[in-house]
């Protein structure tokens, strides 16, 4: 009954103070004033029985959010509760309840400041007092420039950090870390001397570091964290920390020694140069070198968390002398006291003694010399080794970024590159298919410094007949990149490529693709293998290959490229490889170049124009463009004679220019589907309807509102399509947008005759306009003249006036309206995409029962699209008109490289029974919402519940064509029964 | 002083044969009972009559522990339990207790019915003792009795494999058995906390040798599988049945999978089916790879291994079988390798050591024509290639797993005197711990510095808490005054008012009394006046009373002036202190000694 009663009391408070706000209209947004909030609030905890009851309120309470005006009020009645309650757990909530309100946006926390301070004076409960403190600090970095507040809130945290708690400690010392730089400030200049620095409060860091000692474990990393966190906030870590931090590396704890790891690594970064001392010894080494060999030591750590960061940090250590980085590789191997070579070094000597093939007899590997007893160090002190036990370590995780340390090392350091490249092509056989994958990943980032042995290719080959799609193409883009030292290498690269070709056939562009780059790179390793390679013989005519044969044609692919830059290759062609040549070139022009072929007069001279379009044509390309685009920006009024054409023109070089310069394609499209926007506009404001009576104008009217739609789909495809763009950009894209739905508008009122239609179309045009006005405030000066600009400047009388005269107005903006250049931002790039599997060609129709699915397989790269996990979908479309739509699995999108996405998936197809094999549509589609353009979404402020919050625009969700549909054969049978 | 005594029954500067007494806080247990596989006679197993000459172990043990299944571990189990005689408790990992008694009873067989002795434990036996077993879960803290408990840590190796620390009070001793600290394809890397014991006993196989990666040797091996089998060769693989074989096993299954290769790969029956099947159940101990992926697919599920049959080694086309024993000395693996050693296309792959006078040594020295019985003369024609695939640590993972559990002592058995020699000099020398090594039979005593808990009443805790600082300071001892209680086994810690009343005694007061002659001219009373405004000037921060009838009280020192007899000028000061405040005292009873400031 009583919980019923109370349910009314709170009904009734807030049902009087329901209002409407009036600035969102299509939200309906409720908002509570201030006096029912706390008012209820208020009551609910005067009727709360019991603690938990109280406690039910609280919780409740914390569901909603609060007004930043109504902050205040809550926060008394809240404050007045806590020091009438006697419950640890209903003041703690309180306490919690302090620092979220406090975070509301909006509310300045610096009233409530005295309030928060009072009540850690009185209380008694260590776990409140631990979130008392947590309030504070919340309210203190509310408050980043309040100097006087923020020296309170530290004289408060110094006070409780002898508390024998630790959460009071953790508190003191997380505030402190967030909030201490007072005492002192970051530049030096600002100290008057050195009297300055002793006064009685001392400087924040000593105070910390003193809780580097504390004997709770989570005290100690919590002053670590606050040291770390002072140094993220830009203030300047002392060195002389640098020893306790060391010390620390040896605790017991995991997540203390995990943070000093990373305070270790800090201070490496701070004071690179700066000498230490050896212990047991009176050299001198530098700071970075010494942290960099404790970092290594921990990579043996018993914990793996710290396994995982000491592996991770080490990357980042590039000032690291080389002698170190060296060492980190290094394991001197020892069988019964003597010395044993590793077997990467025994490989090392095979290769140079030309001795093929190892490991024929027992103890091959027999140990040589005979150690010195003493010499030997078993536990590295230092760097020794690190990465050699890191790359075996048990967890896969310490595996990964171990060869992602290997791999940001070696990039800075040509020769520790050639050190571990042995190590890394070792990996490629780990048991777990990501460190594979990362580690071929890695090879191939470095591998302009390295160059491959044969034994070292040997083994990165035997990886291409790995069942792993991914592991296969990463490993052929590897080989795209890979220098290599012979001929012989060469040999066995195609051999290999060749069986990896037989195996899995579905390779076939990726293999050929690899050894277009093989070849482009080595030619003159290639040129002696020529005639082996294409099975010429001096005397005999050899019989003419099989054009179809894919492992031909790679051979070929290698060949050709190879030539490209080497003139006396053709020589050794006979007459049939000639024709292949021609052939290739046609059907395969991305894998194969132009060869300067003797006697071939009619190719050659075509290839020179387009060689000389090539090289040096991107500047004088680029200036064209500049220039149509100033031709264009001359026209003022696109309604005098000739504009139109122009413009047509225009176009018409700009779409071919982006054929020609691939450089330029999407800066060119770009502006050619903007320039073709204002030419529809123009066009279908030329229109004689407009002067005609109403019910004339049917029949044009059919033809303007195409063009309207017209454009406004183009208007989606440039703010959606392109990428690169700028706000600037966006707001002219919108701009055009606002024009043709203004030109919808106006056809709408001409042709209906209901008034009440017209007017929620009306609505909705101008609350468009106020979002336009919203987004893009800024932007308003870039539009003087602009329809938007005017409509804008009558904005008031709009708002007020009728739709029929609202109608009139626009009609006239926008004809008065001046068209707007654009101005071309850096880098346009479109989105695109292509599907490479199926392929369409196929005549054999894939058969499936009636009802029941088929996967198909989808492979397609995607180019410049943002965000493809969310935007890309594919579409099906069955003769029927029915279309599906699929949304791929994230899983389903790799990155080969910066830009590129590969698609991999499978598409589900079922119909019902077909008399007769037809053709689907495949295609991939961009989704887009025009609310998820750039407007953030604003999240309810403290707490995580959205209920009473929709979302503040209703978007526009669309899709537009990304790629080329790809027919596909299929026949859904009848079932048998 | 308390000590901890160790005697290796056997495993000392030895292989084989492990088992070793550890005495500790009163306590006696025996850690493996294994037998060596070098001996036929008496030598086979330890010698138990160290413990008692007569009759049964069980009074003189509180338990045993076993670290793992392999016969140098726990091959003398049965004996000593069912033969010599044991009721107490045997502790070993899960796994352990599974595949323990297949081995046993294999043991048994090849003993008792291929070479006929008598006098050997049963089938029956194995199972009494089986009995007897309690299992262990890994760092499970198991209580043996009221004061010694055991708690296992995972050790690689082979499955089941633990390390044990046991726990007497203060005093602890880790064991790790055999243990392995690189990962490899089935299990992971012994790891245990830093658990500070005062006696690590290690095994020390590899005390001299570092070694190399071990994917080289992995990727080797998977090389030259492949190369033969795309050659259309026959690859032939001896091995023991458990451990190593499930390693490879998985290598080559992993590979085939990778590889996508359709060349059958066989293993020849026997006990190893049996065993896989526990592999397959004990998950858990496996390595990360496994344990992530068996939800999907079970790694021991083999897909392209399956059992062996006589006829197939005739079957053309390529194939990989694995056969036991290990060393080409007899049975299947021995009949296969006839077989197919006439064919140059074919290899065997050895991938552990073998013993001298085995067929597997003569081929890897390189011998070309073996002699079979019958005087027939076998070429072998086929590629011979070693692989070592070990799972012991190495001295660096020896030292790693010092670094790792921080001991104050070490003890090295099972491995070689000489290697172990290099070992100690380099722990002794890296650690600054002493290391020891005994012999068989040879007992070594570490002195142990126990800590000895004494309950401190929370009073007197605060109390003195209250007089210090804030915090107790880590980096400083701190003094304080208490009563030590000793009383029925348990040390306690109170206030002496609290000792007093619990003990039923009375407080005696011990006063000290002094006297000090004082030259001084004034009378008593003046003299009295004097010193107090004098002791006032010097004692600033102690409360000093003028008390009226002729006393100043300091603290609880009482003084008094008298003068003497004879001579009036000379005065005698009385000073009366308690014991507690004897510092007091004597400072005040130097200062008046000095004269009072005229």
């Amino acid at each position: 009954m009583a919980a019923h009663l109370k349910k009314r009391v709170y009904e009734e408070f807030s049902k009087v103070s329901q209002q409407v706000t009036l600035e969102e209209v299509p939200a309906k947004k409720l908002r509570l004033t201030k006096p029912s909030k706390s008012a209820a609030l208020h009551i609910d905890l005067c009727k709360a029985s019991s603690p938990t009851d109280a406690l039910q309120h609280l919780l409740n309470f914390a569901r909603k959010p609060v007004e930043a005006e109504s902050v205040e009020g809550v926060v008394r009645i809240l404050l007045e509760h806590y020091y009438k309650e006697s419950d640890n757990s209903v003041r703690l909530k309180i306490a919690s309840l302090l620092g979220l309100l406090s975070k509301t946006q909006g509310f300045s926390p610096d009233c409530v400041v005295d309030d928060a301070i009072n009540t850690l004076n009185s209380e008694k409960s260590n776990q409140v007092l631990a979130q008392l403190l947590d309030t504070l600090l919340i309210i203190g970095s509310q408050l980043p420039d309040k100097i006087a507040v923020i020296q309170r809130l530290i004289d408060v945290a110094c006070k409780h950090l002898s508390s024998t708690y630790f959460g009071v400690r953790n508190k003191c010392l997380q505030l402190l870390g967030c909030l201490g730089t007072v005492d002192k400030p970051l530049s030096k200049e600002t100290d008057t001397g050195p009297g300055a620095q002793t006064s009685p409060v001392r400087d924040v860091q000593s105070v910390i570091s003193d809780f580097f000692q504390d004997q709770d474990p989570r005290v100690r990393t919590a002053a670590i964290k606050a040291m770390l966190q002072l140094h993220e906030r830009g203030m300047k870590i002392q060195q002389t920390i640098y020893n306790q931090a060391c010390k620390l590396l040896s605790d017991d704890y995991e997540q203390v020694r995990s943070a000093a790891v990373q305070m270790v690594w800090v201070l490496s970064q701070l004071y690179p140069e700066s000498i230490v001392p050896i212990p047991s010894s009176n050299e001198e080494i530098r700071l970075v070198d010494d942290s960099f060999g404790k970092i290594c030591h921990m990579v043996s750590d018993g914990s793996w968390v710290v396994r995982v960061q000491a592996a991770k940090l080490l990357g980042s250590m590039h000032q690291v002398s080389p002698h170190f980085l060296e060492q980190t590789l290094d394991k001197k191997l020892m069988s019964d006291l003597r010395r044993k070579r590793t077997a990467h070094e025994r490989a090392k000597e095979l290769y140079a003694s030309g001795e093929f093939s190892s490991g024929r007899r027992w103890a091959d590997d027999a140990p040589k010399e005979k150690v010195d007893t003493s010499g030997v160090n078993l536990i590295d002190s230092g760097a020794c080794g690190a990465f050699v036990h890191g790359l075996e370590d048990e967890m896969y995780e310490v595996r990964i970024s171990a060869v992602e340390a290997l791999c940001s090392l070696a990039q800075s350091s040509p020769s520790f590159a050639e050190k571990c490249l042995d190590f890394l092509v070792d990996m490629f056989n780990d048991e777990i298919e990501e460190v594979r994958l990362q580690s071929i990943h890695v090879l191939r980032q470095i591998s302009t410094h390295i160059t491959l042995r044969e034994d070292q290719l040997d083994t990165v080959l035997a990886v291409l007949e790995d069942s792993s799609r991914d592991i296969r193409e990463a490993l052929h883009e590897l080989l795209c990149y890979t220098n290599v030292s012979t001929k012989d290498c060469i040999q066995l690269a195609l051999v290999e490529l060749l069986k990896n070709l037989t195996k899995y056939p579905t390779d076939r562009n990726s293999v050929w693709k690899c050894l277009k780059f093989l070849g482009a790179r080595h030619p003159t390793l290639v040129l002696p293998i020529v005639p082996e390679l294409l099975s010429t013989h001096p005397y005999f005519d050899t019989p003419e290959p099989d054009m179809d044969d894919p492992a031909y044609i790679a051979v070929l692919v290698l060949v050709f490229n190879a030539a490209k830059s080497c003139p006396t290759m053709p020589a050794l062609f006979s007459d049939h490889t000639f024709r292949h040549y021609a052939y290739l070139r046609d059907s395969l022009s991305h894998l194969v170049p132009h060869l300067r072929l003797p006697g071939r007069k009619q190719t050659a001279g075509s290839g020179l124009e387009v060689s000389g379009v090539g090289s040096g044509s991107l500047e004088s390309a680029q200036n064209f463009l500049q220039d149509s685009l100033i031709r264009v920006s001359a026209l003022h009024n696109l309604e005098t004679p000739g504009a139109q054409d122009l413009l047509e023109f225009t176009i018409r070089d700009l779409q071919r220019l982006g054929e020609l310069q691939t450089e330029l394609a999407g800066s060119a499209d770009f502006c050619a589907t903007y320039l073709h926007c204002q030419l529809l506009l123009t066009k279908a404001l030329q229109e004689k309807l407009w002067t005609m009576a109403v019910p004339l104008c049917l029949k044009q009217n059919a033809k303007v509102s195409t063009a309207a739609r017209q454009i406004l789909d183009e208007t989606y495809k440039l703010e959606f399509l392109y990428s690169g763009l700028e706000t600037q950009q966006i707001a002219t894209i919108h701009n055009v947008r606002l024009q043709a739905k203004a030109l919808q508008l106006i056809l709408t009122a001409r042709s209906k005759q209901g008034v009440d239609r017209v007017l929620g179309v009306c609505e909705k045009f101008l609350q468009d306009v106020e979002s336009f006005q919203r987004l893009f405030m800024i932007e308003l000066p870039h539009f003087q003249d602009s329809f938007v600009e005017k409509l804008l400047e009558l904005m008031p009388r709009l708002t007020a006036c009728k739709p029929l005269d609202l109608v009139k107005i626009l009609q006239t903006t926008l004809r008065q309206s001046r068209f707007i250049h654009l101005k071309l931002p850096e880098q346009i790039h479109r989105a695109s995409a292509t599907i490479i599997e199926p392929t369409g060609e196929s005549d054999n129709p894939l058969k499936f029962t009636s009802g029941l699915v088929v996967a198909l397989d989808i492979d397609a790269t995607l180019e410049h699209v943002q965000d493809p996990q969310t935007t890309v979908k594919v579409q099906v479309l069955y003769p029927d008109g029915q279309s599906h739509i699929i949304h791929p699995k994230p899983g389903d999108f790799r990155t080969p490289g910066p830009g590129r996405v590969r698609l991999i998936t499978q598409v589900y197809l079922s119909h019902s029974a077909w008399t007769e094999a037809c053709q689907i549509e495949v295609r991939l589609l961009l989704a887009y919402s025009s609310s998820s353009s750039k407007q953030s979404v604003s999240k309810p402020a403290w707490n995580e519940s959205m209920d009473g919050l929709p979302s503040s625009e209703s978007c526009i969700e669309g899709t537009i064509h990304l790629s080329k549909p790809v027919k596909v054969f299929i026949m859904p049978k009848p079932t048998r029964r | 002083m308390p000590e901890i005594r160790v005697t290796p029954l056997g495993a000392g500067q030895d292989v084989g044969r492990s088992c070793i007494l550890v005495s500790i806080g009163g306590k006696n247990i025996m850690l493996d009972c294994g037998m060596h596989m070098g001996y036929n006679d008496d030598r086979r197993f330890p010698d138990f009559s160290y413990i008692t000459q007569n009759g049964r172990l069980t009074e003189f043990l509180d338990c045993v522990i076993i670290s793992h299944f392999h016969l140098d571990h726990c091959g003398a189990l049965p004996y000593m339990s069912e033969m010599v005689g044991y009721d107490g408790p045997i502790y070993m990992t899960h796994p352990t207790k599974a595949i323990c008694p297949i081995l046993l009873e294999d043991f048994r067989k090849i003993t008792v019915d291929k070479k006929g002795e008598t006098n050997f434990f049963t089938s029956q036996m194995i199972k009494d003792c089986m009995k007897k077993v309690v299992p262990l879960n890994l760092h499970q803290t198991v209580q043996v009795d009221e004061e010694l408990e055991i708690k296992a840590y995972y050790a690689g190796h082979v499955l089941g494999a633990a390390m044990v620390q046991i726990k007497v009070g203060s005093e602890s001793v880790v064991y790790t058995g055999d243990y392995n600290m690189t990962p490899d394809r089935h299990l992971g890397a012994a790891w245990i906390d830093k658990c500070r014991p005062d006696l690590l006993i290690s095994e020390s196989t590899y005390a001299t040798t570092i070694r190399d990666s071990k994917r080289c040797r992995e990727r080797d091996f998977l090389k030259k599988v492949h190369e033969t089998v795309e050659r259309g060769g026959k690859v032939l693989i001896p091995v023991f049945a458990l451990g190593r074989a499930q390693e490879l096993c998985i290598l080559l299954e992993t590979f085939w999978e990778r590889m996508n290769l359709k060349a059958p790969i066989y293993f020849s029956t026997g006990l190893t089916e049996k065993a896989n099947h526990y592999y397959k159940l004990f998950i858990t101990w496996t390595n990360q790879k496994i344990r992530k992926t068996f939800v999907q697919r079970n790694m021991f599920e083999f897909k392209h291994i399956k059992a062996f049959d006589r006829s197939y080694a005739d079957n053309p086309g390529p194939m990989v079988v694995f056969a036991t024993p290990g060393m080409l000395h007899a049975g299947q693996s021995l009949l296969i390798f006839k077989k197919w050693a006439g064919n140059e296309k074919n290899m065997v792959i050895m991938p552990g050591y073998c013993v001298q006078g085995t067929v597997g040594h003569k081929i890897l020295n390189g011998q070309k024509k073996l002699e079979m019985e019958g005087r027939a003369t076998l070429d072998v024609k086929l590629q011979v290639e070693y692989m070592s695939f070990s799972a012991h640590a190495d001295a660096k993972g020896i030292m790693q797993l010092i670094r790792m559990a921080e001991p104050r002592n070490m003890l090295l058995v099972h491995g070689e005197a000489k290697k172990m020699e290099f070992l100690k000099d380099k722990i002794e020398q890296e650690f600054s711990i002493s290391c020891y090594m005994p012999a068989n039979g040879e007992t070594t005593s570490i002195v142990t510095n126990p800590s000895v808990p004494v309950d401190i009443s929370l009073n007197l805790l605060k109390r003195e808490m209250a007089l210090g600082g804030p915090l107790p300071d880590a980096k400083r001892p701190r003094t304080m005054h208490g009563t030590l209680i000793m009383k029925d086994d348990s040390l306690r810690l109170v206030s002496p008012e609290q000792a007093l009343k619990e003990l039923g005694l009375s407080e005696h007061q011990l006063r000290f009394t002094c006297r000090v002659l004082l030259h001084d001219p004034h009378s008593d009373t003046d003299t009295l006046g004097r010193i107090y405004t004098h002791l006032k000037s010097v004692l600033k921060s102690y409360s000093i009373q003028h008390v009226s009838d002729g006393t100043v009280i300091v603290e609880s020192i009482v003084i008094k002036v008298t003068s003497s007899a004879e001579e009036p000028n000379l005065k005698v000061i009385l000073l009366s202190w308690s014991y507690q405040d004897e510092e007091l005292g004597s400072f005040l009873s130097t200062l008046l000694k000095k004269g009072l400031p005229s």
